[in-house]
């Protein structure tokens, strides 16, 4: 099962802005393993969902561009490939969903319609294959009588139902790959429950992986079996998610992992936390991203940035100073 | 929190906010949005009330209107005694020194054409406070209690992140001493590492100057750090009401029961017994007969289907919460 499906290699993404070139995505390295979850965590601006763009090559036009690094999936490199050719893997073979499932939805036509039209553009099937095949995903993500939602318009389903028909859309051809960008975000937890448990139903029963892209580290501990944490367009660490939750070794991974009230933190007691704010991609820092919030700082920090290194098979992390911080139970709150 | 021995700062009967529903091509009102049906609750001073539930369950609607944004259709609310869910404008004036509000997005909130001075000085000014030396005296007093440079004054909201903005917000909220804020979803826009920053100064506002929070969120894990009560509404009721930690572990109604299991737990090694609710939340519009839970509650009967039930008090000890439902 540790084959990887997906290899990113230092991926660099930039975008042309009005106040001059930005980089939001800076040497980025991953893979995500067949059948497995793979999760990305980091705050806003940190490059997480440009990084989906960037693999999806459905970044903005004309201003997000690849610079340069590699996109292995399957044996080609996604980077390098014409607009055309990656169409025909896009949907098909590389499955997404996305945040706000309304955006996803043509609001003007039926459900049924934009089911089918996914499977009539990837497969050789006649109309009314496609939409008995359409008929009977709606039914496997859940969605009671699909026979009748078939006919109906998004605005007339809930956000969780509308969800679940992005879903149904992603998977209707069986990707190898499915690319969730915060699929979760914009649902109330009782529903995001459903759709993180339809989510790894479709998993074990298709032998599809997933990214998932979220910032909810709770989201994270429950899915992913690999994580990667990012910062500032950078990865800061990675490993599996025992690693990234028992041993977290980056400053910022510490800092995020103490700072979310729990449910048995002492209530009203001081929460830990990451003083200052991300630093705006127009004016990054040259050495370590995290410099002027971390607290293990020093001068020679604020040099370079640092390169990953290993601290254990599978598991590393960016940081001069990982071997001197002391493990995170002993910082104190 | 010795409650007893206070009287409560709020006190909420009986409050109900029906908003008229217009279909048809006269526009008439045929239907109404029961978006809070009948609510009743207390806050002591000094207290945080935890007001939680899915979207479109009332709880926004019940902040606004004890803020009196929204004129309540019935019930009372009493502040220090006095019930102000009738009252004029002109005389809501001194209650609304009493009773402010954070609102979730800082920057809707905040006037992008006026300068952060302008914005913490202004509820100072509407309600006559000082001359214009000592407002300008206090702006700096209350960024400086927010954590935000003086020089701020100046600068306009876009200038600040989230975070800030929302320091601004609460800077804007305190102005003028009051004794209850109304905080709506005042960290779901911030990440992580800002959110603790944010609660952390709302904890510190609340002790310092002795506020009372009505705490309005969805994510559980921050309203039970911040709460020293919670309340969980569903389709305009509250359904369970309890000491924070009493609710969150053992809490007694199937509904609060599901969504607790349903948060996510950030430790790899946590096996979650989730409670999976089939289907979403009905419409207020059309509630469903009886308790409004039944629809999705794993324990519903006939009995759920016909009769509402009404809050008692269920379990004993640190089980202890006042619940509604037939089957406890």
């Amino acid at each position: 099962m540790s084959e990887p499906i997906l290899q990113l290699s230092n991926l660099v993404t930039e975008f042309d802005t009005d106040e001059g070139r930005v980089r939001a995505v800076d040497d980025v390295s991953f893979s995500v393993n067949a059948g497995e979850t793979l999760g990305i965590v980091g705050e806003s601006g940190c490059g997480k969902s440009v990084t989906a763009q960037s693999i999806m090559r459905l970044l903005p036009q004309p201003m997000g561009q690849i610079v340069s690094g590699e996109i292995r999936f399957n044996g080609q490199n996604l980077a390098a490939l014409t607009l055309e050719q990656m169409r025909a893997i896009r949907g098909a073979e590389i499955g997404m969903v996305f945040q706000e499932p309304m955006t996803a939805l043509n609001p003007v036509h039926t459900i049924g319609r934009q089911l089918a039209e996914v499977l009539l553009l990837h497969k050789k099937i006649s109309k009314q294959d496609a939409l008995r095949q359409s008929m009977v995903m709606l039914d496997r993500v859940g969605i009671p009588a699909p026979d009748i939602r078939m006919g109906e318009y998004p605005h007339q389903l809930s956000g969780g139902m509308r969800q679940r028909v992005v879903i149904a859309m992603a998977l209707a051809c069986g990707p190898k790959l499915l690319i969730a960008d915060e699929p979760t975000t914009a649902l109330d937890v009782t529903i995001q429950a459903q759709i993180l448990e339809l989510i790894r139903e479709l998993q074990n029963d298709m032998g599809m992986a997933v990214m998932l892209i979220t910032h909810d580290l709770g989201v994270i501990a429950e899915t992913s079996q690999q994580v990667v944490v990012m910062y500032a367009g950078k990865v800061a660490e990675k490993g599996t998610v025992y690693d990234i939750f028992d041993h977290p070794t980056h400053p910022y991974t510490q800092g995020l992992l103490s700072s979310i009230p729990r449910l048995n933190t002492v209530p009203k007691s001081r929460l830990a936390i990451i003083p200052g704010m991300v630093p705006g991609l127009r004016d990054l820092p040259a050495g370590c991203r995290f410099a002027n919030r971390c607290r293990h700082c020093l001068d020679s920090c604020t040099l370079a940035s640092p390169a990953e290194e290993q601290v254990s098979a599978g598991h590393s992390v960016s940081c001069y100073r990982w071997r001197d911080l002391p493990p995170l139970t002993e910082v104190p709150a | 929190m010795s409650r007893d021995a206070q009287t409560p700062i709020l006190k909420v009967r009986d409050l109900k906010m029906h908003f008229p529903v217009k279909e048809g091509v006269f526009m008439r009102t045929g239907k109404f949005n029961k978006a809070v049906d009948g609510v009743s609750f207390e806050i002591a001073p000094g207290e945080t009330l935890g007001l939680v539930g899915e979207s479109g369950c009332g709880k926004s609607t019940l902040g606004r209107c004890i803020t009196r944004l929204y004129q309540p259709t019935s019930g009372e609310i009493l502040f220090q005694g006095h019930d102000i869910s009738t009252l004029s404008r002109k005389k809501l004036m001194p209650f609304r020194r009493d009773i402010q509000m954070i609102f979730q997005d800082p920057m809707e909130s905040l006037n992008s054409r006026h300068t952060v001075g302008d914005i913490i000085e202004e509820p100072l000014i509407v309600q006559g406070v000082g001359n214009s030396a000592e407002r300008k005296r206090r702006v700096l007093a209350l960024l400086d209690l927010v954590g935000l440079p003086a020089r701020s004054v100046t600068r306009y909201p876009f200038e600040f992140s989230g975070g800030q903005r929302q320091r601004i917000g609460i800077a804007r909220s305190i102005a003028l001493n009051p004794k209850l804020i109304v905080c709506d979803e005042p960290v779901s826009a911030l990440d992580v590492s800002i959110q603790s920053q944010i609660l952390n100064l709302l904890i510190d506002l609340q002790q310092e100057l002795k506020l009372s929070y009505l705490f309005i969120a969805h994510d559980l894990a921050v309203v039970k750090h911040i709460s020293d009560r919670i309340a969980i509404m569903y389709l305009g009721k509250i359904v369970e009401t309890g000491a924070g930690e009493n609710i969150y572990h053992n809490p007694n109604h199937p509904y609060t029961q599901s969504l607790i299991s349903a948060i996510p737990v950030p430790d790899p090694h946590h096996q979650s017994q989730r409670i999976i609710l089939s289907g979403d939340v009905p419409s207020p519009i059309d509630p469903p007969s009886g308790c409004s839970f039944h629809t999705r509650c794993p324990r519903a009967t006939d009995l759920c289907r016909e009769q509402a039930p009404v809050l008692k008090v269920h379990g004993a000890g640190a089980a202890q919460t006042t619940a509604a439902c037939h089957h406890i």
